[in-house]
């Protein structure tokens, strides 16, 4: 080994060739599913992010056979039903989806052809990660990076609940929850995200945070003097903002991108189901069972006395007599 | 033969002296146990999803993944198996006059004053209310349960509704583990309950006691009841 692999700051360059320890691990750990206290980390790693730049996008899904390559993974062949996605949805086998929409700009009367690539968003804050009941099975690491650990997923669907963006799907085959992972064991070894690396127009980008929203605050800025008055980023702050973040061109609508939420947000139900419930839940529990514990043993009982089978001898002797 | 009212028409007398009366068929127990485990397996599966402190009950199970698989199946063997307790139990647990009396006086409930109470037929009001409220929040469980059954369900509905199905799946199953908790404790409480689901029958000074009319009324048609 010679030394440790550098966090990547982006997917173009060529990675380093030589064996190197992983850049990231368990030691950067800032939240973990169902743990509670979780000690802080050593050291904060640089926030990273994926840009997705929807207005270079060509639609030619590089990125998707990059992520069915790097990840190894086999999707079903499907059936053509005269639309471009494909498959058409997001599967526990195709962590990342163009997503097609035609539109019809009001404005110039102009029919706009929207493409999105759909995926895991890596929110700040995971509703995922909150939903999930299983220890460790969901992490996020201080770069930012959401990652679900696959040997302690249960596959109850839980993260599918909690999502606010309808991302993690569950294996038919072996019953475990799967979504992009931002290539986290590529960029523990100094690389940048399969799909990034392969898009032909870089309108996938990848890189610090920081360096992703000053290359949008460009790409803005460009899209707004060719007259896109409403170009803009999605980094949405419902969710603490997130690692996937999107040039839109139409930024004020991002309902019309196939439905991406406009304000997403880990939903008040969710949060009421694993926030109070859990709390006031366990408390009736635990009170009623201590309570009839202790009543139980130490209550002398509602007995039944001698005279009381006496009168009920007397009462069944009476009856059949008649 | 005449309407019963406050007995089921296998309850008979077993013997005169001392009394035993009959009060489940040995067809009906077990399916009571077979509802009693269910419903324990079920929350000790359940809560192990519901608290990341009770998590470890999975190993109960053989692991996460087994106790995931396994609670929604139980959900339905305990469903299925109270709807047949529900079959022969609903008739007698419907609201009489007297049990209005009976929630009036719980404070002679409690500190066991019975002669103060009304006399009752095969069920108090408590009891009917533990038959009522476990009816009630199975539905609730079943319904909301196949919604987050994601084995099987995972497209039936929308992630939206999955997300209330899943709350009220578990407030529900804390409602139906305290309900359970005071049904084992009132059954323990009251001093000589128990054998009615294990051996059969109770002794007559307890059906004296706290189903007087249950037994008038068995007493009144002799041993005259259908043979098991
Ligand atoms: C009657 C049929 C039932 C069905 C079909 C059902 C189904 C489910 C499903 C699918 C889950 C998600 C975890 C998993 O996939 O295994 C779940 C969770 C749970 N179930 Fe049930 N269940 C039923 C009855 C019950 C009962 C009777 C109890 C309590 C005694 C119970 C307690 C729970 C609890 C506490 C959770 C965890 C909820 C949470 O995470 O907050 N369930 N159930
Ligand atoms: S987009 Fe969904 S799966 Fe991805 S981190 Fe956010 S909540 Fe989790």
């Amino acid at each position: 080994m010679s030394g440790t692999a550098p966090q990547p700051t982006t997917a173009a360059a060529n990675p380093p060739v030589q064996p190197m320890e992983a850049g990231f691990g368990t030691r950067d750990l800032v939240r973990v599913s169902a743990t509670a206290d979780l000690p802080a980390p050593d050291r904060q790693l640089t926030k990273l992010a994926k840009l997705i730049d929807v207005s270079k996008c060509i639609g030619c899904k590089a990125c998707q056979s990059a992520c069915v390559e790097w990840n190894d993974t086999t999707p079903e062949i499907g059936e053509n039903v005269g639309v471009y996605e494909n498959p058409h949805d997001l599967t526990p086998d195709m962590f990342t989806l163009m997503r097609f929409s035609e539109w019809e700009n009001p404005a110039t009367n102009e029919l706009e052809w929207l493409i999105r690539k759909d995926g895991c968003m890596h929110c700040e804050d995971p509703g995922c990660l909150k939903a999930c009941p299983a220890p460790g099975a969901i992490v996020q690491y201080s770069n930012g990076i959401v990652d679900f650990i696959h040997d302690n997923c249960i596959g109850c669907g839980y993260c599918v609940t909690g999502c606010p963006f309808d991302i993690p799907r569950i294996s038919k085959t072996d019953h475990k929850s799967y979504k992009c992972t931002l290539c986290s064991d590529r960029v523990a070894v100094g690389q940048g995200p399969a799909c990034a690396k392969a898009c032909p127009t870089k309108a996938i980008t990848f890189g610090t945070k920081d360096d992703m929203l000053a290359l949008a605050d460009d790409r803005i800025e460009d899209l707004k003097s060719r007259g896109y008055d409403n170009a803009g980023v999605y980094d949405p702050e419902g969710v603490g903002g997130t690692h996937v973040i999107y040039v839109l061109h139409h930024a004020d609508k991002p309902g019309i991108y196939s439905d991406l939420p406009e304000n997403p947000r880990i939903s008040p139900i969710v949060e009421g189901w694993k926030g109070v419930t859990k709390t006031a839940g366990m408390a009736a529990m635990g009170v009623a069972a201590a309570g009839a514990l202790l009543m139980g043993l130490f209550s002398r009982g509602n007995k039944v006395e001698a005279e009381e089978e006496v009168a009920a001898e007397r009462l069944v002797r009476d009856r059949e007599d008649i | 033969m005449a309407r019963l009212f406050y007995s089921e028409r296998g309850d008979h007398i077993e013997s005169t002296e001392p009394v035993r009366v009959s009060r489940y068929r040995g067809i009906t127990r077990l399916n009571h146990w077979i509802t009693a485990g269910s419903l324990i397996l079920l929350a000790l599966s359940g809560l192990a999803f519901f608290s990341p402190s009770l998590y470890f009950l999975t190993g109960l199970f053989g692991g996460g993944q087994i106790a995931r698989w396994l609670h929604p199946i139980l959900g339905v063997v305990l469903f299925l198996s109270f709807a047949l307790l529900f079959l022969q139990m609903w008739r007698l647990n419907l609201p009489r006059p007297e049990d209005t009396t009976w929630v009036t006086r719980i404070g002679d409930v409690v500190t066991g004053h019975e002669e103060r109470l009304p006399e009752l037929g095969k069920y108090n009001a408590g009891q009917k209310f533990i038959f009522w409220a476990m009816s009630g929040l199975i539905l609730v469980l079943i319904v909301s349960g196949v919604m987050m059954w994601q084995q099987f369900f995972d497209g039936l509905v929308p992630i939206q509704i999955r997300r209330i199905a899943t709350l009220i799946h578990a407030l529900a199953a804390v409602a139906i583990i305290l309900v359970f908790i005071l049904h084992v404790f009132a059954a323990f409480w009251v001093r000589g309950t128990l054998r009615a689901m294990t051996r059969g029958d109770v002794t007559g000074g307890w059906a004296w006691r706290h189903h007087r009319k249950w037994l008038r009324e068995v007493a009144g048609r002799g041993d005259r009841g259908p043979a098991e």
